[in-house]
């Protein structure tokens, strides 16, 4: 098993160093020329030359590559193009604003749809599965922004229950935090409690049509301890997936729930970063998140490896 | 009726129905337009009247034409994007998959590696990069887009290429394109369809969010995302005017998603467990 482990957390150091290769690529040399794709046809030679050598643009890429990396591992993610400011200093606080809020959402949106969905895979075909099986597929094909400005219509606007804009500032106490970000995360969970149900659902169904399910039904076993003792256990694995995978769309829907609630996140810097062509901010954002990302997905493999029946013996 | 061989339950038929319409307004809707694209006939977020069934937009245009017209420029753009995607997806799944070996390895592992982040993410660096522009918009999210595609086609035409008419195909000594395209898709449409929907589900979603971020379509075309955020502050006074577009967006997703769910039915995949971003 800590083989296993090992491996796994391997396999997530090599895949955040392709990462940092692919970002890399797409923002310093897909483009050909960084300094004229971001100054546009009309700008001077002496503009370029002068831009190139800011960036470093004159030494090879791979050059380049390294010692960005190698800044990266120290903590230095450069300096904004458009304001000058450090990057790292603006990055970290608003880092842990987007993490509280997909937390939060996390938090609400993993037990509920975990439940829910075991509750519609145990009454398959009856009235509550196929409800949630309607329920779910709205709420999926809505655009995330469309969900919270119905909120905001309902708990703002008409009940004036939330402010509707989500602004932390720094040295917010933890209760005016959590009261502040309800209505983001709310619509947070929204957005991802409904694909979770969803594949919650098939994969504990999936696991309920095994031969040894049925099995244990044929030796008498009740219902409820057959759901409990021998369908959950091997169902884990398959729900933790559910749950990294729903990861992304939290990252995802963060980004857009942000706009709408003017939130001071890191998907704020990284939209704000991207119309101001800013590319060392852009950089540094998309490196944060894919990290993020990784990591998370790295922590769900190993929790499938800990809570896997089968490898907890010893062969 | 019969679709496919089988026949379509009623929210199949109520997803076809919102389909088709849209579509007709997209390539029909601006000749019974009530206005111009960019005609100013109110004032700012004028109330719902019989000159204006929806009311007016944020600089008083009528909020009718404008999704009439963005219905167009919205739609037009996720259909190329999940052509282009579906285009270079299936043209590299299914080399790789006839022809295995190096090439099937560096084309898996690099679409290992753009999958393991957010597709939204490298969207963004790659708009931040470049610009958003229509022709970048559509081919980097078809791009991006069509490692989903490659996945599933790569899959499909791995379980096909060891069947017997397929080498039989080869041994009669037909090309690689022949057999991509002569036995391998005939028999791979049916998922692959049903992909489709998905993914033009996806982008759609996806064009309309970046635009709703302001890195999608550009004004002064009208589309929907785009609606929603020049109305976004309408909101604060308790208007309606965002609500239209998104409803929009919400409406043919829910018409598509409800074909894809039956197409998945009938298909006997697991409905939900394909998701993913």
């Amino acid at each position: 098993m800590l083989k296993l482990i090992v491996n796994r957390l391997g396999q997530g150091v090599v895949t955040l160093f392709a990462v940092s290769v692919l970002i890399f690529v797409c923002t310093q040399i897909l483009p050909g020329d960084v300094a004229s794709a971001v100054l546009g046809q009309g700008a001077t030679p002496e503009a370029l030359a002068a831009f190139r050598k800011e960036l470093g643009l004159n030494s090879p890429a791979y050059v380049r590559y390294f010692s960005w990396l190698w800044g990266v591992l120290q903590g230095d993610l450069g300096i904004s193009m458009t304001n000058q400011r450090v990057i790292i200093d603006e990055l970290l606080p608003r880092l842990n604003n987007t993490l509280f809020l997909a937390g939060y959402a996390a938090l609400i949106a993993i037990p509920l749809s975990v439940g829910l969905g075991i509750l519609a895979a145990i009454n398959e075909g009856k009235l509550v599965d196929r409800a949630s099986n309607i329920l779910t597929l709205i709420t999926i094909s809505i655009p995330e922004f469309f969900i919270a400005y119905l909120m905001i219509i309902y708990f703002v606007v008409d009940l004036g229950w939330f402010p509707s804009l989500a602004t932390v500032y720094p040295g917010i106490s933890f209760s005016e935090r959590v009261y502040i970000t309800t209505l983001p995360a709310v619509a947070l969970t929204m957005l991802v409690a409904a694909h979770m149900l969803r594949m919650t659902r098939s994969s504990v169904l999936s696991v309920m049509s095994s031969p040894y399910i049925e099995m244990a039904f044929l030796k008498g076993a009740k219902r409820t301890r057959v759901i409990s003792r021998h369908a959950l256990p091997n169902a884990a694995a398959p729900i933790i997936t559910v749950i990294a995978l729903n990861l992304a769309y939290l990252v995802v829907g963060v980004v857009v729930l942000e706009a709408v609630f003017v939130y001071p996140g890191i998907g704020q810097l990284m939209v704000d970063a991207v119309s101001k062509r800013d590319v060392p901010v852009i950089q540094a954002c998309g490196l944060v998140f894919a990290m993020v990302f990784v990591v998370l997905n790295t922590l769900a493999d190993i929790a499938i490896i800990l809570v896997n029946p089968r490898l907890r013996h010893k062969r | 009726m019969r679709i496919l061989g089988h026949k379509p339950t009623v929210t199949a038929w109520i997803g076809m129905a919102i389909i088709v319409v849209n579509l007709a307004i997209a390539i029909f809707g601006p000749a019974f337009a009530p206005y111009s694209e960019s005609q100013t006939v109110g004032a700012t977020w004028d109330e719902p009247s019989m000159q204006m069934l929806l009311g007016a937009d944020q600089i008083g245009r009528d909020m009718l034409t404008r999704l009439i017209y963005g219905a167009r420029m919205t739609i037009g753009v996720a259909l190329a994007t999940t052509a282009l995607s579906f285009f270079i997806g299936i043209t590299l799944g299914f080399t790789a998959a006839v022809l295995g070996g190096w090439v099937d390895t560096i084309i898996s592992r690099l679409v290992d590696v753009i999958l393991s982040i957010p597709l939204l993410i490298l969207a963004l660096i790659i708009l931040g990069v470049f610009g958003s522009s229509i022709p970048v918009l559509i081919v980097t999210i078809a791009v991006l887009d069509s490692t989903r595609v490659f996945r599933l086609s790569r899959a499909l035409g791995m379980n096909l290429t060891v069947l017997e008419y397929v080498e039989a195909a080869r041994l009669r000594g037909e090309g690689t394109w022949w057999i991509i395209r002569r036995e391998i898709l005939p028999n791979a449409s049916a998922p692959l369809l049903s992909e489709f929907g998905l993914r033009f589900c996806f982008n759609f979603l996806f064009i309309a969010a970046l635009s709703f971020l302001g890195l999608g379509i550009q004004p002064p075309f009208a589309d929907w995302g785009g609606m929603v955020r020049e109305n976004s502050a309408a909101i604060n006074f308790g208007m309606l005017a965002p609500i239209w577009p998104a409803l929009a967006i919400t409406i043919l997703t829910v018409g598509v998603n409800m074909v894809v769910d039956w197409l998945l039915s009938v298909e006997a995949r697991p409905s939900g467990a394909q998701a993913e971003m």
